[in-house]
């Protein structure tokens, strides 16, 4: 889910630091000490899930988790997904540098999003009803993040319409992928660990 | 977990100051990302390859990243000749080759490899605690920094639960495929390391309090510029300035 270096015109680079750089502002005000390992740690967890695999079909996708992660971490998703990406960056060499602000907000924007919408069903007592708000939250974050991403090429330049447009289409799949992942998953927590989705943030 | 793949070696970037790696790539980032004249393009290509090369890597394995990027280039050039509204070159039945899509699609091709290869020989070359002591030194936000410290710490250790979850459901003889059995294991996979990550960082949280963390990370060491390192900030900054004086007309 990340545009790569040299792609993006400079006021869409711009636009996205700006972006991203308030988000990571408000997430790292309202980290407490007490919350900065339990970030670090999820955040390791997001790394990780990075490189697991799942068949989609005939062919297989990484996990993203935006929903997932927004779930958990509200505002903190900004700080979390920066990370991350620099990780990615300095590491593998997936995304890049000048792109970490649009990359960032792109990715932590739905997540957000899916806190706001999706968290009071997610802390909900009724099992079908947290199912729902995980599916919702894992499948549309995935969905607007693809828009975002098609928006952010589509604005850089008009050539990149139909590329993004497909990049956008090519989400669907895994959208619906990561929402019944990100069902299940949130149900297990609720089950196991519900104060890890509790209405603390 | 091995992650750092380039940070061994000996060459001068590996002994340079992380402080100086980082100013300098995002100097060069910025200038090149937001370039589009083609001279100054191949002049960052020209700093990013000689870079890669004087950081004596293990060129094999440099290729399969370039190759991983590159595959996203190839992707921009199927479309991009036809989908970018300009003067027509050829055409084929429906579809218009446009000289604005080529030098497009050559400009993002240059930028991409230009700044992939200055990172792998600039910050690749660097293990990420010093990168992590190297932005704390140059005012990055405390918490910003504990985070990448700790997500960083954390990583090959979650790693290693998942590979123990793994083992286990290998041992139940689980196979991936498109159905719900599958999307349920790996959620619950998922779930279980969120679950304890979650009570490892409070086991984290309670050691850091119990030996009276305060909120500060001390930093015992300093980074001192050496000669070599002022050369290499004023090389790369010389350049860097000379690509953007390139672009934007300042030398005609």
């Amino acid at each position: 889910m990340h545009i790569s270096e040299g792609v993006l015109s400079a006021p869409v680079l711009i636009t996205g630091a700006l972006l991203a750089v308030g988000g990571v502002a408000v997430g790292l005000a309202k980290m407490r000490p007490k919350d900065v390992p339990e970030v670090a740690v999820l955040s390791s967890v997001f790394f990780v899930a990075s490189l697991i695999h799942i068949p989609v079909g005939p062919v297989s996708s990484h996990l993203v988790l935006i929903g997932i992660t927004g779930l958990l971490l509200g505002w903190m998703a900004f700080p979390s997904i920066l990370v991350g990406l620099t990780l990615q960056a300095i590491l593998f060499q997936y995304g890049g540098f000048t792109t970490l602000g649009v990359n960032t907000f792109n990715m932590a924007f739905p997540a957000l999003l899916c806190h706001m919408l999706f968290a009071p069903m997610a802390r909900s007592r009724l099992p079908r009803k947290v199912w729902l708000g995980g599916f919702l939250a894992g499948s549309l974050s995935i969905i607007l993040g693809g828009l975002l991403i098609a928006l952010s090429l589509a604005a850089s330049n008009e050539g990149f319409v139909e590329v993004g447009t497909l990049i956008a289409a090519s989400n669907f799949p895994i959208a619906i992928a990561e929402g019944v992942l990100t069902g299940f998953c949130v149900s297990f927590i609720s089950k196991v660990k519900p104060e890890l989705l509790g209405g603390k943030r | 977990m091995h992650l750092e793949e380039f940070a061994e070696g000996k060459s001068l970037w590996h002994r340079m100051d992380p402080r100086v790696k980082i100013i300098t790539l995002s100097a060069f980032a910025m200038v090149t990302a937001t370039a589009d004249y083609l001279p100054a393009l191949l002049l960052s290509l020209g700093l990013g390859l000689t870079v890669l090369f004087t950081a004596k890597l293990d060129l094999a394995k440099v290729g399969i990243r370039l190759m991983v990027v590159n595959t996203f280039i190839l992707f921009l050039w199927l479309f991009l000749p036809f989908t970018t509204p300009g003067e027509g070159l050829w055409s084929f039945s429906f579809l218009t080759v446009k000289r604005e899509g080529i030098s497009l699609a050559l400009a993002i091709t240059l930028k991409t490899n230009a700044i992939v290869t200055a990172s792998i020989g600039l910050i690749g070359t660097s293990s990420v605690f010093s990168l992590v002591h190297g932005m704390t030194h140059l005012k990055m936000p405390e918490k910003l920094v504990h985070l990448f410290f700790f997500c960083y710490r954390y990583i090959s250790v979650i790693h290693e639960e998942y590979l123990l979850l793994r083992t286990s459901m290998k041992v139940r003889s689980f196979r991936a495929g498109t159905n719900l059995h599958t999307y349920k294991t790996f959620a619950y996979l998922l779930g279980m390391l969120f679950v304890r990550s979650y009570e490892r960082s409070q086991r984290i949280y309670q050691a850091m309090v119990l030996r009276g963390f305060n909120g500060t990370f001390y930093t015992l060491d300093h980074f001192h510029m050496r000669g070599s390192d002022w050369c290499a900030l004023l090389i790369m900054g010389f350049f860097t300035a000379f690509v953007g004086a390139l672009q934007w007309g300042v030398l005609i």
